[in-house]
Order: C-alpha cells, then sequence, then structure tokens
C-alpha cells in the first residue's frame, strides 16, 4: 500500500491502439520521487502514446495510469506535474514574459518570472514576441514552461529535438539542476547521447513494449553496438553466429552483416583463429539497430563467453 | 511547511490551483491579447459593415433621412457584423487553434476545457460588440437613426441573443473543419445566409417567393427582432421560434462536432 501510493508515475498493465496500431502493450513502468528516468527508442516505439496518457491528454484501452497516486485525467491531481509544448506552437503573437505569466496563473505556487528566464538563459527576452524567437530561444522557452509551476514530476519530450549543441548544453543543465532541487524528472529521446546527458535509469521502448529498464550503464552496455560487414568465404550460418558478440546477422553471398557487442573481440577471434575474413568494416551500429537487436533476442545466437 | 513523511501525507498535502473563475478570466484575458495583437483581424471586423453603412446608406438620402428606415439599417448591418464576427472567430479561429500543438499543450495544465471555452465565449461576445461601434457612430453622425435609451438597452440585448445561433454555428464549423476548409466554408455561408436574410438589402424589396424562403433563415429571424428592439416596428410572427429552432439545431451540431473532434485527440 505505502510502497504503491508512494511513486510518482504509476502505470499498469496499460495498452492503448490507434486503429490497427498497437501503440502499448501490456506496459507496466513505476517512477519513485527523484528518479531521472529516460524513455529511450526508436519513432513509433510507443514512447509519446506514454507521456499523453500519463499527462493526461488521452485514456489508455485497458489498464491503469495515476500520477501521484490519481487519474491525470483530473485537472487537480496535474497541479504537480510540468511538461511542455511542442516548440512550434507558442502563440506567436504573445511575448515571452506573457505565455510564462499565462502558464503561471495555472498554478498555486509558481515560480517568478524572472527566475523561469533566468534559468534557461532567457533573461533579455522577456517582451520579446514568441513569433520572433530562434528555433532555440522557442525551445528553451517551451521546457522553460515545463518548471513555471514547481512541479515535482516533469515530463519532457524529446525536449532538445533540432537544438544546436550550446543550447542543448544549456537546457541540460537547466534539467539536472531542476532535478538536484528533488523533482522526478522523466525524459523521452531517441538520441543516446540525450539520454546518455540526463537519465539515471533507462527504460527502452520498442513496438509498444518495454525492452530493457535498468540503470544508464547497464542498458548502454546492452545498446551500443558495432555493425561488422565481413566477407567469409563459405562460412556457414551457425559458425558465424557463434563468433564472439556476435547478437545479429543478415548474409548476402559470402558477404555478412553483423551486430556485435563488442568489434575488438570479433576481430580479435578471427585473427586468432585463422578465419580467412576479406573486406572488413566496421562502424557505430544506429540505435535503431540496436534496439531491433534488443526486439529479436529469439534470433539463434549463443554467446560464446571470454 | 511540517514535514509529513508518510506517503498519505504527501498526497494530502497537494495544494489546490486556482478556482474555476481565475482561470477563466486568465483565459479570456490571454485570448484577448492574442486577438487585439493581429489588428488587422479587429479592424476587419469593424471595417466592413461601417463602410457598407457609409457607401450604401448615408448617400441614400431616402433612407439616411427617414429614422425608421436609418435605425432599421443600423440594426441590419449590426446583425450582419455580429453573424461574420461568430462565423469567423469560431469557425476559423477554432479550426486554427486545433492545428496548433500549443492547443493540446494546454489540456496538460492543471484546468480542463472549461475555462479556455468560457475565454472563447467571452471574446468573441466583446469583438462582436467592438465591431459595432463604428457601424454605430456612423448612424448616429450621418443619418437620422435613433434610439431611445430603452431601445439601445434592447437592442444590446436582442444582438446578444441574435449571436448564439452564429456563435454555435460556428464553433460547429471550428471543430469539424480544417482550417483551409472552414475558411471557405465560412464564406460560402455568410454572405448568401446575408444576402437571404435581407442585411444588405431590406426584405420588403424582395420578390414574394424570397421574401417567404427568408423568414426560415436565421439572419432574416436575427434581423427583424433587431429592427424591433431598435424600432418597435414588429418581427415577423415565427421569428423567434425560427430563431430558436436554429439555434437548437446548431447546438445540437456544435456538440456532436466538439465531442467528435475531443474523441479523434483526446481519448
Amino acid at each position: 500500500m505505502t510502497r504503491m501510493t508512494d511513486a510518482i508515475v504509476e502505470v499498469v498493465g496499460v495498452t492503448r491502439s490507434f486503429g490497427d496500431t498497437l501503440a502499448l502493450d501490456d506496459v507496466s513502468l513505476v517512477v519513485r520521487p527523484g528518479e531521472l528516468v529516460g524513455l529511450l527508442g526508436p519513432n513509433g516505439a510507443g514512447k509519446t502514446t506514454l507521456l499523453s496518457l500519463v499527462t493526461g491528454l488521452r485514456k489508455p484501452d485497458s489498464g491503469t495510469v495515476r500520477i501521484f497516486g490519481g487519474n491525470p485525467r483530473e485537472p487537480a491531481n496535474r497541479v504537480l506535474l510540468g511538461t511542455t509544448p511542442q516548440e512550434t506552437g507558442l502563440p506567436p503573437t504573445l511575448t515571452v514574459g506573457e505565455i510564462v505569466d499565462f502558464i503561471a496563473g495555472h498554478y498555486p505556487d509558481p515560480m517568478p518570472r524572472a527566475e523561469v528566464l533566468e534559468r534557461f538563459g532567457l533573461g533579455d527576452l522577456a517582451r520579446r514576441q514568441a513569433g520572433g524567437l530562434s528555433g532555440g530561444q522557442g525551445r528553451r522557452l517551451a521546457v522553460a514552461l515545463a518548471l513555471v509551476g514547481r512541479p515535482r514530476l516533469v515530463l519532457l519530450d524529446e525536449p532538445t529535438t533540432g537544438l544546436d549543441v550550446e543550447a542543448r548544453h544549456i537546457l541540460w543543465q537547466a534539467l539536472r539542476d531542476y532535478h538536484a532541487d528533488g523533482a522526478t524528472v522523466v525524459v523521452t529521446s531517441h538520441y543516446l547521447e540525450e539520454i546518455e546527458a540526463l537519465a539515471e535509469r533507462v527504460v527502452v521502448f520498442g513496438a509498444g513494449k518495454v525492452l530493457a529498464d535498468d540503470a544508464l550503464a547497464t542498458v548502454l552496455a546492452r545498446v551500443t553496438m558495432r555493425r561488422v560487414t565481413v566477407t567469409l568465404r563459405g562460412a556457414p550460418d551457425d559458425e558465424v553466429a557463434t563468433l564472439p558478440g556476435v547478437v545479429g546477422m543478415a548474409r548476402d553471398g559470402d558477404r555478412f552483416q553483423l551486430l556485435v557487442s563488442d568489434a575488438d573481440d570479433l576481430v580479435r577471434a578471427l585473427v586468432l583463429d585463422r578465419v580467412p575474413f576479406a573486406g572488413l568494416e566496421v562502424r557505430g551500429a544506429s540505435l535503431e539497430e540496436a534496439f531491433l537487436a534488443l526486439t529479436s533476442q529469439s534470433l539463434p545466437t549463443e554467446r560464446v563467453m571470454s | 511547511m511540517t514535514a509529513v513523511p508518510s506517503a498519505a501525507g504527501r498526497a494530502a498535502s497537494r495544494p489546490a490551483g486556482p478556482g474555476m473563475w481565475r482561470l477563466a478570466s486568465l483565459h479570456t484575458r490571454y485570448q484577448f491579447l492574442e486577438t487585439i495583437r493581429v489588428p488587422v483581424a479587429v479592424i476587419g471586423n469593424m471595417l466592413f459593415p461601417a463602410l457598407a453603412m457609409f457607401f450604401f446608406v448615408v448617400p441614400q438620402a431616402a433612407v439616411a433621412d427617414d429614422p425608421l428606415a436609418a435605425t432599421s439599417a443600423v440594426g441590419q448591418l449590426a446583425v450582419f457584423a455580429v453573424m461574420s464576427t461568430c462565423l469567423f472567430t469560431y469557425g476559423l479561429g477554432v479550426a486554427e487553434e486545433r492545428a496548433q500543438p500549443f492547443d493540446p499543450y494546454l489540456r496538460t495544465l492543471p484546468a480542463g476545457a472549461g475555462p479556455q471555452m468560457a475565454g472563447r465565449v467571452v471574446n468573441g461576445g466583446v469583438f462582436a460588440l467592438l465591431g459595432l461601434v463604428p457601424l454605430v457612430l456612423i448612424g448616429r453622425l450621418f443619418t437620422a437613426a435613433t434610439v431611445t435609451g430603452g431601445q439601445f438597452a434592447a437592442g444590446v440585448g436582442a444582438i446578444l441573443a441574435v449571436a448564439l445561433p452564429f456563435l454555435l454555428l460556428g464553433m460547429a464549423f471550428g471543430y469539424s473543419l480544417s482550417a483551409k476548409a472552414a475558411l471557405a466554408v465560412v464564406q460560402a455561408t455568410l454572405f448568401p445566409l446575408a444576402f437571404a436574410g435581407g442585411l444588405f438589402l431590406p426584405p420588403k424589396m424582395f420578390p414574394v417567393w424570397l421574401d417567404a424562403f427568408s423568414q426560415a433563415l436565421p439572419s432574416r429571424a436575427g434581423r427583424d427582432l433587431m429592427v424591433q428592439a431598435l424600432t418597435g416596428q414588429p418581427a415577423y410572427a415565427l421569428a423567434v421560434p425560427v430563431l430558436a429552432a436554429w439555434a437548437v439545431l446548431f447546438a445540437a451540431l456544435a456538440v456532436w462536432a466538439y465531442r467528435r473532434d475531443q474523441g479523434r485527440r483526446f481519448r
């Protein structure tokens, strides 16, 4: 009892579909006070749908969603929730200060306007109309709005998509500072870099399911993979699949595409075993590929432990 | 500020947000600011009826110098102005807002859909009445149009009542159409309805068949009730039932469109 009501976000057995598309398939997730959680996954994995349920925008088909122990569809239960509009949607004729004040008016104890703008390096722009902001400034304002009401839970969907490096770092720092003040923060991203910079706990989504839910370092080890392309003349599939670290494989004649957790290990094994290989190429695998490998764990890939 | 470590204590200490009134007035204020910052839209609403008055009524001595005809002319153009504001503000305005990502964001704030809707209705009324100011001034200064204080008050009441069905029709458009479609539909509705309702030419110039058809339209019913309020000239007997019937129909359409839209975006 105490444990359950202690949760800031509580998603239990939630399924949600749009027409024929199953966006969330029996997902459960509990976020506790003070956590900094990254939801990682390719587009269409279900992250945004999950956030729309937690912010009360949509209802699950089945299962329950609670924030602070209550239904997020009830406006009163969202008084400690902060979220962010998509940057393109700020009302262009209102000034930065007016937008902040408008959002602040919805909360019992909002941050003063100056403090909000200061945290996000927008201090000089209070009188600028939102329509005249650059992409990065608009994005920072959008994220600033998530903090105006001094929320205890901050939910951000792809907060820094399309930002330059500097703006991205200002934003990350602001979020880390706010988390350090004791807030719970949930961020979605399909950039590994963003999740690495922000999250302490990572939940990986794929095709509407939770694929992994663990500490950042543990998940990183699972999703940072290399794609190795190599010609192995006449090698049988099952032998290639048992090479060290291979988690995914596709072949086209003698040309193999391998997804491996450690390319160095693989190359070392090829050389030591005097495997006659040719045309070796190694490059970073995209997150998308890493996710696909995580989903297709039924592949016949017995790991050889070193 | 007492530290309550238990979970129950935390839940109970969740602060209450501002009340419904505060939120409604907040949304009303910021919607007003947003609209007033695009002066073209506001001036456009004021300009058309004022220009129509200036070019088509003021130069015609037969109308302008006759208190009854001039006052009726102000009344029917006022109905047009309000109809136009309602259809554009709610039809086009709502359709545009729905397309903005800011709209779903507002739904995540600790306020329901109520305050936003209240703001829309109040602002629609305010801008409709603002649009009448130049028209009334021109009527007062350049024609023989005249009303008693009581007639003026009756006119304000009548115009707000007449606005209601058009406000609902505008919402039905706004919640069921894209902005582009809404613009076309509003224009295709507004002008035929205004003409056939006797808002440009007085109905006594209509052929018999058009006059009969006209009496079934909300624009004609609204016009006659407005003229009655301003001049005491009685409207046709069915004016109130006709206007009320359209209001009921448009209300049903608006509710249907609103629910369908909410169901698509927020279910």
